[in-house]
């Protein structure tokens, strides 16, 4: 077909776009800081700032697991179903029976149990993706739904509480005046950002989602590069469960249930493309904080909780019109 | 980067570039390549022509790795080919660079050059030092691209040249160029070809694949030309004379029989009127007719726009500037609804993407543009209407089918197209579009699907037949051929393959040859 060259497009400012995507909610993360501080007195203090930051570490792990997972083309459901199984199996193996555990393995082992079955679930889910070609999106979806069925079934739809010392301490500790899952969150993303832009492993990953194909004939091991995306992936959301019932401390059927919406808009905001190839974790990290912040401003204000769902989706529309706007990228 | 130690004339005492000797390819029956030979001389621009079908692909698949020979040899200066799996090595040897390009459009043009090989071995990534890199290197070649921007925002030629140049920096001294030039305008040619003039001269060597043959005879030394499968000849290409390359692309054709064609008709009024067409904002205005009862081709190689125009016509795609009407009734522009209310009937370019719905019955796909035709009351379909139309057209087009309940998806390609063909006549169109209508067909369902042309144009309907297949063709009053979206000649009367071919591919045979008559001021503007 005809197809007709355009002239060149102007240099530097394409470059100077992509640049700008990745911290194009900086500002906006800048405006509701000054917004919340002019609204409320209470959103500055240290006890609310850090209260945010620790409602924000589990679901930031499910974050950091998307936004790796989307960038290399494929999308992961399932996660928000490991967050509540992987935790649940490792309390029920190790609870006696009067929380509702069989008590079959010593509480020590509880950690490792959790990180254990997230590994399954990623090697499951990279098995009837990478291997058998399935497409992620209905693997995935079938994980979650089952997944979330496996932790119904243990607890028998009950509630587990009363968890090892072991498993409250993630979810439940501070260091150096900050909660645990505030560090690990800031070292994963650290620890992926480093990854992600510095390392081949990691480029692959954008080659990978950006056009298979030439990354495959770059040399690149494209499959066992996405079977390490869905067991990382995994075992994030494994820690994330691990943070979750920590802080918590208790995990039912209901833990983190409908929040893969949350983390999928997220992980968009900050700049992630849901067609792979595109985007950066510091947006994704970035996406998560914003919506948290305007959440916790949100709360301050006295609006209805029963409006908190409406007002959360607008923000969301509201941020990728402004983001296409002032980008003029099509997401489609 | 010295490679011009390397370089050496044609003639040199260098091993040849590549050999490929006996080389056979089957895919079940079909037989891809039978016992063909290429040698390649290190330095020289080496032409492979053939039309659709030759083999051109399948041997490039086997130059580059990508598929095994079933028998035959292959060598790369001098050295046997690398095994099968060792992909670097092969990058190492030989590059292609394809009509779709394997560059990743959301990293930058720096990653893109040194994709998986960012760092020596598992190190950190210097991004200042790739950068600088990739910027000697397109400085080495002469290439100004700027290395931050994002491959997806360059044009398709500065992508062609970040392609060759990562080969290069790879150190393939061979290098393959599949149609380089299908997507190109024509500057754009120029400035490729000048280009790998330049690199031929720093010691590269190219198979260079093209459907223009003008392009061969400006660029390349010596040329190969495949014909249904098989070696025909290799040349020098001053040696050579343009109606010789022609025919032996075409080959001596099997006798034709009798002319397929009814008379033409006289003085009919316009079923189809043209004007000022202009597809994309490039090309020059098209105008012409298409008579009632007459049957034209439209003809053109890949690149010469005869699709967009098919597809402004029947409303799949909306024109920069012109009018088009049918029996003298304006069609609003870019809408398929008007088009086939106004009484055209079309076969689109891409039978799986456009043609039909492969999980849909065959009865479904046939009567899908007179689904209104068949309800109660307007209302609801009547599927046994809907099963008696889709037989009589079952029927009436030989389609190899148990029933109209069958899904579209389980038939053969050849009946496939028979489905797409008739839901295209099924509404008795009184002007009928065909793209490529038998493309992938066998000789038999050919001549069913040409026949169903004929009939429409005896019912007194316009036919327009837009194809680069030479039998199609056959079935055509008048051929208009484009050339880069212009109409380059209109050939009517009697002619030869050669004739259309020629005309096609761009080339002169100069003016003994019957039935042309070049359109004026449209001749490519060789420099």
């Amino acid at each position: 077909m005809t197809e007709v060259i355009t002239a060149p497009a102007p240099r530097s400012t394409g470059v100077a776009v992509a640049r700008m995507r990745d911290l194009a909610l900086l500002p906006g993360i800048a405006v509701i800081m000054i917004v919340g501080a002019f609204s409320n007195k209470a959103f500055l203090t240290h006890g609310n700032l850090i209260d945010v930051l620790d409602n924000f570490a589990w679901i930031s792990m499910l974050v950091l697991a998307e936004a790796v997972i989307l960038i290399s083309g494929k999308l992961d459901l399932s996660l928000e179903s490991t967050v509540a199984l992987a935790p649940a199996v490792a309390v029920w193996l190790t609870l006696p029976k009067s929380g509702r555990g069989i008590a079959l393995l010593p509480a020590a082992w509880a950690i490792p149990i959790t990180l254990a079955v997230g590994l399954v679930i990623g090697v499951v889910n990279a098995l009837l993706i990478v291997r058998f070609q399935l497409s992620s999106f209905i693997v995935t979806l079938g994980m979650l739904i089952t997944l979330r069925g496996i932790e119904t079934g243990i607890s028998g739809g009950q509630t587990f509480f009363g968890f090892s010392s072991s498993m409250l301490y993630l979810g439940a500790t501070q260091w150096f005046g900050l909660p645990v899952g505030v560090w690990l969150s800031v070292v994963a993303f650290a620890i992926g950002i480093f990854v992600l832009s510095l390392t081949r492993p990691g480029r692959s990953l954008y080659a990978i989602g950006g056009n298979l194909n030439a990354a495959r004939a770059a040399g690149i091991r494209v499959e066992r590069i996405l079977w390490l995306v869905f067991i990382i992936g995994s075992l994030l959301a494994a820690v994330g469960g691990l943070l979750y019932a920590g802080k918590y401390a208790s995990i039912g059927a209901d833990s983190g249930k409908g929040y893969i919406f949350t983390v999928f808009a997220a992980t968009v905001l900050g700049g992630v493309s849901l067609n792979g190839g595109k985007g950066t974790l510091f947006g994704a990290f970035c996406g998560i904080l914003l919506l948290y912040l305007v959440q916790n401003i949100l709360t301050l204000a006295g609006v209805s909780g029963y409006w908190q769902d409406a007002l959360n989706g607008a923000i969301i529309l509201t941020v990728l019109i402004i983001a296409r706007v002032t980008t003029g990228e099509a997401q489609a | 980067m010295s490679i011009g130690s390397e370089a050496v004339t044609a003639s040199g005492v260098n091993p040849p570039a590549v050999t490929a000797v006996h080389v056979t390819k089957r895919f079940g029956a079909t037989v891809a390549l039978d016992d063909v030979d290429l040698t390649v001389q290190p330095g020289e621009v080496h032409a492979l022509v053939g039309r659709n079908g030759a083999g051109k692909s399948t041997l490039v698949s086997i130059l580059t790795g990508l598929q095994t020979p079933d028998t035959g040899e292959l060598a790369f200066g001098g050295r046997p080919a690398p095994a099968p799996a060792d992909r670097e090595a092969w990058r190492r040897v030989v590059a292609c660079v394809y009509q779709h390009l394997t560059i990743i459009p959301t990293l930058t043009v720096a990653e893109n050059l040194f994709l998986n090989r960012q760092t020596e071995s598992s190190g950190v990534i210097h991004w200042p030092q790739i950068r600088r890199r990739a910027a000697d290197l397109l400085d080495s070649w002469q290439l100004d691209v700027d290395v931050r921007r994002m491959a997806g925002e360059l044009t398709v030629e500065q992508r062609q040249m970040i392609e060759i140049a990562r080969a290069l920096s790879l150190g393939a001294r061979f290098i393959i160029l599949d149609e380089p030039t299908a997507r190109l305008d024509a500057s754009g040619v120029t400035r490729l070809l000048n280009r790998i003039r330049v690199l031929q001269q720093q010691g590269v060597t190219f198979l260079f694949i093209s459907h223009h043959l003008q392009e061969i005879f400006d660029l390349c030394d010596s040329v190969t030309v495949f014909r249904d499968a098989k070696h025909v000849l290799t040349a020098p290409v001053a040696d050579i004379a343009h109606g010789e390359l022609v025919d032996a692309m075409t080959g001596e054709h099997v006798a034709k029989g009798e002319d397929p064609r009814r008379p033409a008709p006289r003085d009919t009024a316009p079923m189809l009127t043209v004007s000022g067409l202009v597809t994309t904002p490039s090309v020059a205005k098209l105008s012409f007719e298409v008579a009632a009862g007459e049957v034209v081709g439209l003809a053109g190689g890949g690149g010469s726009g005869k699709f967009a125009v098919a597809e402004c016509i029947v409303g799949l795609r909306r024109p920069v500037a012109g009018q088009i009407a049918v029996a003298g009734a304006r069609l609003h522009p870019g809408s398929v609804t008007a088009a086939l209310r106004a009484g055209v009937g079309f076969v689109p370019e891409d039978r799986h993407e456009q043609g039909m719905v492969a999980d849909l019955s065959i009865g479904e796909n046939v009567t899908m543009t007179v689904w209104d035709r068949l309800t109660r009351f307007r209302v609801c379909l009547s599927p046994r209407r809907r099963a008696v139309r889709a037989q009589q057209m079952i029927d009436r087009l030989g389609i190899v089918a148990p029933g109209p309940e069958i899904e579209a998806s389980a038939l053969s390609g050849g009946n496939q197209q028979k489905v797409v063909m008739g839901r295209a006549i099924i509404s008795t169109p009184r002007m009928l579009v065909l793209m490529s209508p038998t493309a992938g067909v066998d000789v038999r369902s050919k001549t069913a699907l040409m026949e169903q042309a004929v009939h429409a144009a005896e019912g007194d309907a316009g036919v327009l037949v837009v194809t680069d297949d030479l039998d199609d063709l056959r079935y055509c009053h008048r051929v208009l051929v484009l050339f880069r979206g212009e109409l380059r000649a209109q050939i009517s009367g009697t002619w030869d393959d050669a004739t259309v071919v020629a005309e096609m591919e761009g080339v002169d045979l100069g003016n003994d040859r019957p039935g042309t008559a070049p359109t004026d001021g449209t001749g490519r503007d060789d420099d």
